[in-house]
């Protein structure tokens, strides 16, 4: 688990949120304003001076990755039974588990005990109807953009999907949809989903390299 | 057997006779008893009253928030009593400082410093005497035979010779006839058939804790009752500048708005009205006296303070001069360590609350009242009134652990404004949330110990303790505890040791920081036992001793005798053979003296994959004299050890600019069942006097976890809670 | 302000409260449950936990709108051999101190012994350790959870 926070601030520090550095602000006073900074994606358009195909591919990917890895996503990815919450992604409290059908253990804390159909600020619980935990063979948690790209594209390890099917699923499931709507002070994954969606068909299209 | 909280300041049956504690039965006023609790007919005393029903109901001048008073009490009354527990009920007393005061307190009605049983035990004995004693006679009389041939046993008065019996219920009216004893005997220890028997009483309050019958203050719901919730400042000591409550009337439910000297309070038709009421509020504040320090600068100044020496709190031998001395000496070795302590939030399960009903000449408060002396001077004050014009209730109290013992009386001035601000005959509710418990003051202090010892030739030579932090008594009702420049406790527990070393200082820096603080489970002892516990630890790691024979050894003063006894105990208990126990585990241990009762407690402690400790078990020995109820010691000391784990491990309360950091749960953690480690106890047969166990509990175990952590080989843990916030749980 | 007809320990009620009003407070303010307790209202401390639909939920990070025709059962309204054991248990090993998150704590408890009939004490921490109870009665509580299952085993 610690490491999988220390990866997450080897990030930020790492500059991938460099274009937007006033996005590091997550202490306690400033995450209002965090929650509420732009925080876009590139237009597919931006890559096509890219005329190596496959860095043009790998470039579309890493940009799709800002949103694969912001921590509303990678939070529900985690490596091991337990998700993250918050922008540290620090472990999930109370302890919840993924469970036999990744909605909680039985007789446990089950994702709906506390998760409703909507987000619900007032007790600052997010909330979806489908609310629950990615399998473990979908973990992204303490991985590099590559491995999670290689995971994406093989259909043992996303679920069985084809990349028709995948394409479909960021763009339109509404679950990943949460991320741009996360509510709170919770920061939303960048872009919007429609744009992530975009990049992500361009990067199929493209010929999904994933990067080295 | 049930707990009866029925409104006793309107039935106002007890009276004081000329300051004694005896008291005269009158009936019952006009209001009609909703609950079973029967009234009278014998009431020989304020504490004893029996119902010609046959039921036994004692007054508990106590209250229970969970540390067990009200079976405590009731048991002792029960013994002398010599009654049937099936018959014996409890109910909280009202606020009457002239029947009810705490006599280890003075003329002050209270609970705290875990004395409940300590300073009732006599008082109580001689009020069951005193009833079994007017019911014996009065079957005397009836029976026309000699009291003295009379027995009683499990509630039945009986004359073996003509065999003849009755109930207390059916002497009850005869009784409450004959005069008070003024001398009665006391039951001798080996005749008991409750106190200190296992098994033989069960908790009067329990199951009604298992099906959400038991009533405590924020399940209060009168007619015509406003709930109010206050905003307060962001910093401490802030004052309302001006306020825009334009948004707040808008919402359904909102009904009035007003400025207390607190801050401003929402009056509205439930809890719901009322939160989104104060969220709509726009005040802006005046900061110009409030504090602005965050941690990291108090932190600043503490250490700065403690470079040089303060006011001597004890002393003997001369131990900057060992210290010089051993730090030129060669064949001596100088261990220094600082131990911080973070403000601590008690965070009782029920966030502060209170009712009252003011109608512009007497005001009836209820809730979960800790001081009534002090509170209900205070109400009184605030709505102009004689404190026998205010009554308070004494209702179950969701958790305390200090915090409704408060000694400025906030919480009832606060009720008393609101009450006041918006006019007689408005019942409110005042009730807080977890976010305005979590950042709303009167903390645990943040401290700071600077320790240096010497060791020579395997001997402890020289000790010295520099304490730097808070005084909650300073400028409070209690400043006269306060003994030159000493709040007694700032230093309790560090100022003498319950180890002979021959060059001993401890001194005191007192900070002047406007963040309100108060007393916390175990008060001071929260942190002079975790810098005095593990810096004998570390310094008897240095003199090559075992942590248990190094500690008996000098333990050779009087005084320390019920500490060594403990301390055997609780090594018998667990085997104690080092405190290396391979399998990545080791142990650690410490003993603590506080209220007079002495605990100490062994804990077995790995580091988990997390990197955080990992308690898997706490030992623990207590000697609190005489036991009166076993199995609630024992609870006490399960709970004392998890409220000490959770804080010692996790609790954390930093301070930005003056602004307190945490607000809920989310962010002040606290210990969960996963967390919990096993314990087991083991009670010290005495014949001493009974004290208290609600606190003494606490103590021993952070720093008998953190000399474990020593001797897995990490950093001895230094700077509490062992993990940051932030770090990983 | 709106109308809302929930169903809370078989009946049905009728509230006229503000949309968002959560569970908990409609329960305890409108229907005069008490029972069900408000320790933090984040869902961190499990104090409001009541059942929906036979699993547990935290009343107050659940509006009233989104309640709809579920069956909402209260500690006041629980009934059943897990619920007699659970109670059994808490009074048999005198289990709560101040008692204020107890009736939570027994909806989760309850409600862990209606699913898994022999709870291992990781299954107990993983169903309880949603609940805080600030005076740490956590070594009875997992031993009475122990005894009920024993007790229903029969």
């Amino acid at each position: 688990m610690r490491s999988s926070v220390m990866y997450a601030a080897a990030l930020i520090v790492g500059g991938l949120c460099a274009a937007a550095p006033m996005l590091v602000a997550t202490n306690a006073v400033d995450r209002a304003v965090a929650a509420t900074a732009k925080d876009g994606l590139e237009p597919v358009e931006s890559f096509n001076a890219i005329k190596d195909q496959r860095a043009r591919s790998v470039a579309l990917f890493e940009e799709a990755g800002k949103v694969i890895q912001s921590p509303r996503c990678l939070n529900c990815h985690p490596a091991g039974d337990r998700p993250t919450q918050t922008e540290a992604m620090r472990p999930h409290i109370p302890l919840v588990v993924r469970g036999p059908d990744g909605f909680g253990a039985e007789g446990g804390l089950r994702c709906g005990t506390c998760h409703h159909a909507t987000n619900f600020d007032p007790a600052n619980v997010p909330g979806h109807p489908e609310w629950h935990l990615a399998p473990i063979e979908m973990a992204w948690q303490g991985k590099s953009l590559g491995q999670i790209c290689e995971q994406l594209k093989d259909p043992k390890r996303n679920g069985g999907m084809d990349m028709a099917a995948l394409v479909h699923h960021m763009a339109e499931d509404s679950l990943v949809g949460w991320g741009w709507h996360p509510g709170g002070d919770r920061k939303p994954a960048p872009g919007t989903q429609a744009e992530f969606g975009q990049l992500f068909k361009a990067w199929v299209e493209s010929g999904a390299v994933c990067p080295g | 057997m049930t707990i009866h909280q029925t409104d006793l300041s309107r039935r106002s049956i007890l009276k004081a006779a000329a300051g004694l504690t005896i008291a005269f039965y009158l009936p019952p006023l006009a209001k009609a008893q909703t609950a079973a609790a029967p009234a009278g007919p014998f009431a020989p005393n304020a504490f004893v009253r029996i119902g010609t029903d046959n039921t036994v109901t004692v007054l508990s001048k106590h209250i229970e928030m969970g540390q067990g008073p009200y079976t405590g009490l009731t048991t002792i009354v029960a013994e002398e009593l010599d009654a049937d527990w099936a018959q014996m009920r409890v109910e909280g007393a009202p606020a009457n400082n002239k029947l009810y005061n705490n006599l280890a307190f003075g003329p002050i009605q209270g609970t705290g410093g875990s004395s409940a049983i300590a300073n009732s035990f006599e008082q109580l004995r001689k009020a069951g005497a005193s009833a079994r004693a007017m019911l014996v006679q009065a079957a005397a009389e009836q029976w026309k035979v000699p009291a003295d041939a009379i027995t009683v046993t499990k509630g039945v008065v009986k004359h073996a010779v003509s065999n003849r019996q009755a109930t207390f219920g059916e002497l009850a009216q005869a009784a409450a006839k004959l005069p008070v004893p003024t001398n009665v005997t006391l039951k001798k220890p080996e005749d008991f058939t409750l106190i200190g028997k296992e098994g033989a009483i069960t908790r009067l309050d329990i199951p009604d804790k298992t099906n959400g019958k038991a009533r405590f203050t924020i399940d209060i719901n009168e007619p015509g009752m406003l709930t109010v919730l206050v905003a307060h400042p962001p910093r401490f000591g802030g004052k309302v500048a001006s306020f825009d409550d334009a948004e707040t009337r808008k919402i359904p439910g909102v009904v009035d708005v007003k400025a207390l000297s607190s801050g401003v309070a929402v009056y509205a038709n439930g809890m719901w009205p009322a939160m989104k009421g104060r969220e709509a509020l726009r005040v802006t504040w005046d900061e110009s006296a409030a504090e602005k320090r965050g941690t990291p600068e108090l932190l600043a100044e503490y250490r700065a303070a403690a470079d040089k020496t303060g006011i001597i709190a004890g002393r003997e031998g001369d131990a900057v001069g060992a210290l010089a001395k051993a730090s030129a000496n060669s064949a001596a070795k100088v261990v220094k360590a600082e131990y911080v302590f973070p403000y601590l939030a008690h965070a009782p399960m029920e966030p502060l609350n209170g009712f009252i009903n003011w109608d512009g000449e007497r005001a009836a408060a209820k809730y979960g009242c800790q001081f009534q002396t002090v509170d209900q001077g205070a109400i009184a004050k605030v709505l102009g009134l004689k404190p026998e014009q205010v009554t308070i209730d004494m209702l179950l109290a969701g958790g305390s652990f200090g915090r409704r013992a408060q000694a400025t009386a906030e919480l009832a001035i606060e009720l008393a404004e609101a009450a006041k601000a918006i006019g007689p005959n408005k019942p409110i509710k005042l009730v807080r949330t977890r976010d305005d418990d979590i950042r709303g003051g009167y903390y645990r202090p943040m401290f700071l110990h600077r320790m240096k010892g010497a060791v020579e030739n395997g001997k402890i030579v020289a000790w010295s303790d520099t304490v730097v932090g808070q005084s909650f008594m300073a400028g409070s009702a209690f400043a006269g505890m306060i003994k030159d420049g000493v709040d007694p406790t700032q230093v309790e527990g560090s100022n003498e040791l319950p180890y002979t070393v021959e060059n001993f200082q401890c001194d005191l820096h007192t900070a002047d920081v406007g963040v309100p603080t108060l007393w916390w489970r175990s008060v001071g002892h929260t942190h002079t036992a975790y810098a005095v516990e593990s810096f004998i630890d570390e310094l008897l790691q240095e003199a090559g001793k075992d942590p248990v024979a190094g500690r008996l050894e000098l333990m050779t003063k009087d005084k320390s005798k019920r500490l060594a006894g403990a301390l055997k105990a609780v090594a018998e208990l667990a085997k104690w053979n080092g405190p290396e126990v391979g399998n990545g585990r080791a142990r650690g241990v410490a003993a603590v003296e506080s209220f007079d009762t002495f605990v100490a407690q062994i804990a077995e402690v790995s580091i988990g994959k997390n990197g955080e400790p990992r308690v898997h078990k706490v030992w623990c020995a207590v000697d609190c004299g005489v036991a009166v109820n076993p199995d609630v010691i024992r609870a006490q000391m399960e709970g004392g050890i998890g409220f000490g784990v959770g804080h010692i491990l996790y609790a954390d309360l930093p301070l930005d600019g003056g602004r307190v950091v945490p607000k809920n749960f989310d962010s002040y953690r606290s210990l969960r069942i996963n967390e919990m480690p096993e314990v087991e106890v083991v009670i010290v047969k005495s014949s001493e006097k009974p004290t208290g166990v609600g606190e003494p509990g606490v103590p021993p175990v952070g720093p008998a976890i953190a000399n474990a952590m020593a001797r897995l080989g990490v950093q001895r843990p230094r700077s509490l809670p062992m993990v940051p916030a932030g770090r990983n749980a | 302000m709106a109308a809302f007809s929930i169903k809370v320990n078989g009946k049905s009620h009728s509230v006229d409260v503000l949309p968002d009003t959560p569970l908990l407070w409609v329960l305890r303010d409108n229907l005069q449950l008490t029972g069900t307790k408000f320790g933090c209202g984040i869902a961190q401390c499990g104090a409001c936990t009541v059942q929906m639909d036979g699993s547990p939920l935290r009343s107050c990070s659940m509006p009233v709108s989104g309640v709809g025709d579920s069956e909402i059962t209260t500690i006041e309204g629980m009934a059943g051999p897990e619920t007699e054991a659970v109670q059994k248990a808490w009074v048999a090993r005198e289990v709560p101190q101040c008692g204020y998150c107890q009736s939570g704590q027994v909806m989760s408890a309850v409600s862990l012994l209606q699913s898994v009939k022999e709870p291992t004490d990781e299954d107990i921490d993983l169903a309880m350790n949603g609940n805080i109870c600030r005076c740490a009665t956590y070594v009875r509580i997992r031993a009475a959870i122990h005894d009920a299952a024993k007790t229903l085993k029969g």
